[in-house]
């Protein structure tokens, strides 16, 4: 949903693309992504520049601080690139407290500079602000004051605005005006392909006077692929850097682009013993938060919501998921599964708390088993039906379930739910 | 630079404070009747003189009319092709509300925009990219307009003015009493959640003045601040509601405007999303601003900045209704309000869907139908799901006897029966039938008005003796009457023996496709019953003239009533049934339709021109 990062092979291939078309600056980016199903032997004779030059291999993963983890190969030769790559490629790192595999990596030539300058564009609500300076590199934050920041309503015709003043000193002379025309040209393909971030950090220039962007990030609206496509092309939006999806999370994901309701899940804590099945976006936040603030978010095992009116059938497959994960790990623990929402606007509630309840009957004895007590709270178009077939729904479980209308605060299941879960807990661990 | 602009476009903001009154009338962009509907409901609920809708528009139709209720009567909205026309019509109008898809959601509030009378656009959709946003943001501002959402349900001023489908059904506007004004000004960004803060403020105020839902978007084209300095400028609201949410820095904005004294009135705020510190990497929750990741745009960070200001600050979400209930019973005890009286509200009668499925009321249908059901997941002919049909290789036989006789009928049969459709799909140009069809098509008519032309021409003469046959030959054959006693009995009464005779075919030039049929029944029939009952007809008849033979019409009637006979699927009165209805002509009509359309395509393939019988053809005897 709206801005997405996308790997430093695509912005560069997207950037250099675009920029011979829409400006006179010309930066032929040589790129090409190796992964563990390319062939190398087969690269190196579609881009002959592999062998000729020297090269700079990167993990291409969305993360930074690649040269302070070691992972940056400069001014190498074909065989050590790919002796590098050969050593890294699936391996575990950790980056920012983050554990991930390196699937990923960018294989560019190498420019060897003595200065580098920095770029980025900024979304920002009125258009977009442009930091440029010719401090880039590690430590452009300590040269923050150093930099030029330029803002550019949304409006502003680019030709006409003024850089040279708005840039004023901050920029050396000799290479003033040829930054300001990459500058322009880049903001140009920015606003042009829908990018909401651009950063280069830093670039230079190569032999050839032409920009060199050495190290780029990039993020696209993605909202705006619809009018996008072509420019695009066929573009991927990778995972954050170490979030593997669960296999739950992957079904919930598919089932979830097959419809037009919302359908999500992200498992927090699979020993957890606070599972939540929450309708709406709004309301999903505020039951995690209430369970977080009341101190007890290392017991919640979901994240999830469901909303925009799911059918009986996907909320009943969405159920069973959530059900099945919540139930797998019974211990001598109290475990409680809140199924809150807030006052639906027009979603039947009775409809789809059928779903729920063909999935909650499936799942009768492993309920019982892991001593699972189920609160719900919930209000909006034909609600009163819908709690009494839950209330009703207990009786013919033997599973304890407290049923709220819109009387009760939205979150008022909450601390009913942990004081269940804080009175049962006989070994006095809260789990992971 | 980015603060002056900020501060530049919070001042611009000079429309008038408030958007909406009891008066005020919408357009709504690319009609869609259920939120026309609710807006019209909460109308005649709060008394309104007239309803909050002018126009409809109903982009690129020709303009029209569609009827809506106002309480218990049915009134007329205009429709229009365009914008501009419907603006031109209705000058008053001066809100729209935009239900237009992210892909054309950017072209149409930037077109209403641009139209004198529009003064604030309510944009729904959700998903439009943020450039075309900010883009219409800009706009708006210079224009010094209001933009609502998009990405949003749109917001409700009490007793006044209701946006689309925001608060719900009829039955939650009583209970959150939003028919008249109370005196809190509410604005959020999750539309979803606003109902449940209406219900929170119904219940610990005097209830709500006007709610806004800006949207979940990153830059919504109307921020929560702008929204509060219109509400501090209101005389009516006394104090202000904030539900926020992690992601942006837009409460910072809040805090920056009650610090240099813009916002005096109290403000009761809560971020939501103190949650995301638990997660494992950084998270899109449902709206597309919320993204958990920089420090500051942390729930716990807004709402410390937000109480560091001035602003009441719960704990928790659980305690922001005892927040909210103490700020206004301070207000009330220092004088600021004066509770709002409870006036009873209109009752709008129910709608009869709804209330038939909550058990209310009830209606008896007008029509029945027990040969297939289009209600469920798939399609059924007589209880049989499509994808049965479908996989199990049934043939046109198979589903004809399904749709017609609601039986699945052997194998022997449903081949029969198409049998009878291949032989007699068609028998030249030159029969009344296809050379109706012909003579239509050449006069230019259409394919279905040609092919109509052909099938009317079936009846008594031509192609109708099926039903005919089998019944008097059934019936004769069950009375056990001899075949001369059958023939003379006929004619006593002034009557041809339907199905017998031929206009070309004779005994010794036969009907080929009559030789087919009974073969066929022969070899494969259980029983042949009333074919050799015809047969002995015929043979009497072909004492009298040479072409008096069973034809193909009196052949098929007859081997149905053995292939009824011998199915051991109907009883007799179920054939009699059958056979009264006129069912086996449709034999006859299904079959010849195909040849018909055959000619008719024939006809307008070769470009033939408008047939007129010649003048030396007719005798003229007037």
């Amino acid at each position: 949903m709206a801005r997405k990062k996308i790997r430093e092979h695509d912005a560069k291939q997207l950037l250099s693309r675009h920029l011979t078309e829409i400006s006179s600056v010309n930066i032929a980016l040589k790129s090409v992504q190796v992964t563990a199903e390319t062939n190398l032997e087969t690269l190196a004779k579609e881009h002959q520049w592999l062998n000729d030059e020297k090269l700079v291999v990167k993990p291409d993963m969305l993360f930074g601080k690649r040269g302070k983890h070691n992972l940056v190969l400069l001014n190498a030769n074909f065989h050590e690139a790919q002796k590098f790559i050969k050593e890294k490629l699936g391996k575990e790192v950790e980056i920012s407290g983050v554990k991930g595999f390196i699937t990923h990596f960018i294989v560019e030539p190498f420019v060897p500079h003595n200065n580098e300058y920095y770029l980025s564009i900024v979304s920002t609500r009125e258009g977009c602000m442009i930091h440029v300076s010719a401090t880039g590199g590690m430590e452009v934050e300590e040269n923050w004051d150093k930099m030029a920041h330029i803002s550019l309503p949304i409006d502003m015709p680019i030709d006409q605005f003024d850089f040279n003043t708005a840039i004023g000193d901050k920029l050396p002379n000799d290479k003033k005006q040829k930054i300001i025309d990459f500058v322009k040209a880049c903001y140009k393909v920015y606003l042009d392909l829908d990018f909401s971030l651009l950063e280069m950090n830093p670039f230079t220039f190569d032999p050839n006077g032409n920009p060199f962007p050495l190290d780029m990030r990039g993020e696209l609206d993605d909202t705006s692929a619809f009018k996008n496509m072509k420019k695009w092309g066929d573009i991927e939006f990778p995972k954050p850097f170490g979030r593997t999806l669960y296999k739950e999370e992957q079904m919930v994901k598919e089932m979830d682009e097959k419809t037009g309701a919302s359908l999500k899940l992200t498992l927090l804590n699979p020993q957890g013993h606070i599972w939540m099945m929450v309708a709406g976006g709004g309301a999903s936040v505020i039951y995690t938060d209430t369970v977080v603030d009341l101190g007890y978010g290392a017991e919640l095992g979901n994240y999830g919501e469901y909303s925009g009116d799911p059918n009986e059938e996907e909320t009943y497959q969405y159920a069973s998921v959530l059900l099945d994960l919540a139930t797998r790990n019974p211990d001598e623990k109290g475990r409680a599964l809140l199924i809150g929402g807030g006052i639906a606007n027009f979603t039947d509630v009775a409809n789809t708390f059928k779903g729920i309840i063909r999935a909650l009957k499936d799942y009768k004895q492993k309920l019982i088993d892991s001593k699972t007590h189920i609160y719900v709270r919930r209000g909006g178009p034909n609600y009163q039906t819908g709690l009494k077939l839950m209330r009703d729904l207990g009786k013919e479980l033997g599973v304890p379930i407290e049923v709220f209308g819109p009387e009760a605060s939205m979150t008022k299941i909450v601390p009913m739910a942990i004081n269940y879960v804080k009175d049962n807990n006989k070994s006095n661990n809260r789990g992971a | 630079m980015l603060k002056t602009i900020t501060k530049a476009i919070i001042e611009v903001l000079n429309m008038d404070a408030k958007l909406f009154s009891p008066e005020t009338q919408a357009i709504i962009y690319n009609f869609k009747a259920n939120p026309v509907q609710r807006m019209l409901d909460f109308d005649y609920l709060c008394k309104r003189k007239n309803p909050s809708i002018a126009a409809l528009v109903s982009p690129g139709s020709k303009g029209g009319i569609q009827k809506a209720f106002f309480g218990p009567k049915e009134i007329l909205l205009s429709i229009y092709g365009t914008i501009g026309d419907a603006s031109k019509a209705h000058p008053k109008a001066d809100v729209m509300i935009n239900f237009a898809s992210f892909r054309s959601a950017y072209d149409s509030t930037k077109d209403a925009l641009h139209k004198d009378g529009i003064k604030t656009v309510v944009i729904i959709a959700e998903g439009i990219p943020e450039n075309q946003i900010k883009d219409l943001t800009l706009l708006a501002k210079k224009k010094d307009k209001m933009i609502i959402g998009p990405a949003t349900v749109g917001g409700v001023q009490a007793g006044a003015f209701k946006i689309g489908n925001t608060a719900g059904t009829v039955d939650n506007i009583i209970a959150c009493r939003l028919y008249r004004p109370g005196s809190v000004g509410f604005v959020s960004k999750s539309g979803g959640l606003s109902n449940e803060l209406y219900n929170i403020l119904a219940q610990t105020t005097d209830g709500l003045y006007e709610g806004i839902a800006i949207g979940g978007d990153a830059y919504p084209g109307s921020s929560l601040l702008d929204h509060i300095l219109r509400f501090e400028k209101i005389p009516e609201i006394k104090m202000i509601v904030v539900l926020g949410e992690l992601g942006g820095k837009e409460e910072y904005n809040i805090v920056d405007a009650i610090k240099s004294g813009k916002v005096k009135k109290p403000i009761v705020a809560w971020v939501t999303g103190t949650c995301a510190s638990i997660f494992p990497t950084e998270v899109q929750f449902g709206h597309a601003g919320a993204k958990s990741g920089a420090e500051q745009e942390s729930a716990q960070a807004k709402n410390k900045a937000l109480k560091e200001a001035g602003v009441i600050v719960p704990n928790s979400f659980e305690e922001f209704s005892k927040v909210i209930a103490e700020t206004y019973q301070k207000l009330v005890a220092n004088g600021t309000i004066q509770p709002a009286k409870d006036v009873l509200p209109q009752t709008v009668p129910d709608d009869f869907k709804a209330a038939a499925k909550s058990g209310k009321v009830r209606r008896p249908t007008g029509f029945m139908s027990t040969i297939c059901n289009d209600c469920g997941e798939e399609p059924t002919y007589v209880g049989i799901p499509m994808s049965k049909v479908v996989e199990d290789g049934y043939s046109i036989g198979d589903v004809i006897s399904l749709l017609w006789f609601k039986k699945k009928l052997p194998k022997y049969a449903t081949k029969f029966i198409e049998m009878c459709i291949i032989i007699t799909a068609d028998h030249g140009p030159c029969v009344s039938g296809a050379h109706n069809a012909i003579v239509a098509a050449r006069a230019g008519k259409d394919l279905v008005s040609c092919v109509a032309s052909g099938t009317l021409t079936i009846g008594p003469r031509f192609g109708g003796a099926i039903d005919d046959a089998a019944r008097y030959f059934r019936d004769a054959c069950d009375r056990g009457l001899q075949p001369d006693e059958f023939v003379e009995g006929m004619k006593k009464q002034g009557m041809n023996v339907p199905g017998i005779g031929h206009r070309i075919k004779s005994a010794k030039n036969p009907d080929k496709r009559v030789e087919l049929l009974k073969d066929y029944a022969k070899k494969n029939f259980p029983s042949t019953k009333y074919l050799d009952y015809a047969l002995g007809v015929e043979k009497y008849t072909l004492q009298k003239a040479n072409n008096l033979i069973l034809n193909v019409d009196g052949c098929i009637g007859i081997l149905f009533v053995d292939l009824l006979a011998t199915s051991n699927e109907f009883s007799k009165d179920e054939i009699k049934e059958i056979i009264d209805l006129g069912g086996l002509n449709g034999i006859f009509v299904l079959a010849r339709t195909i040849g018909m359309i055959g000619h008719v395509l024939d006809q307008k393939r070769m470009k033939q021109p408008l047939y007129r019988h010649p003048q030396d053809d007719i005798f003229y005897g007037e």
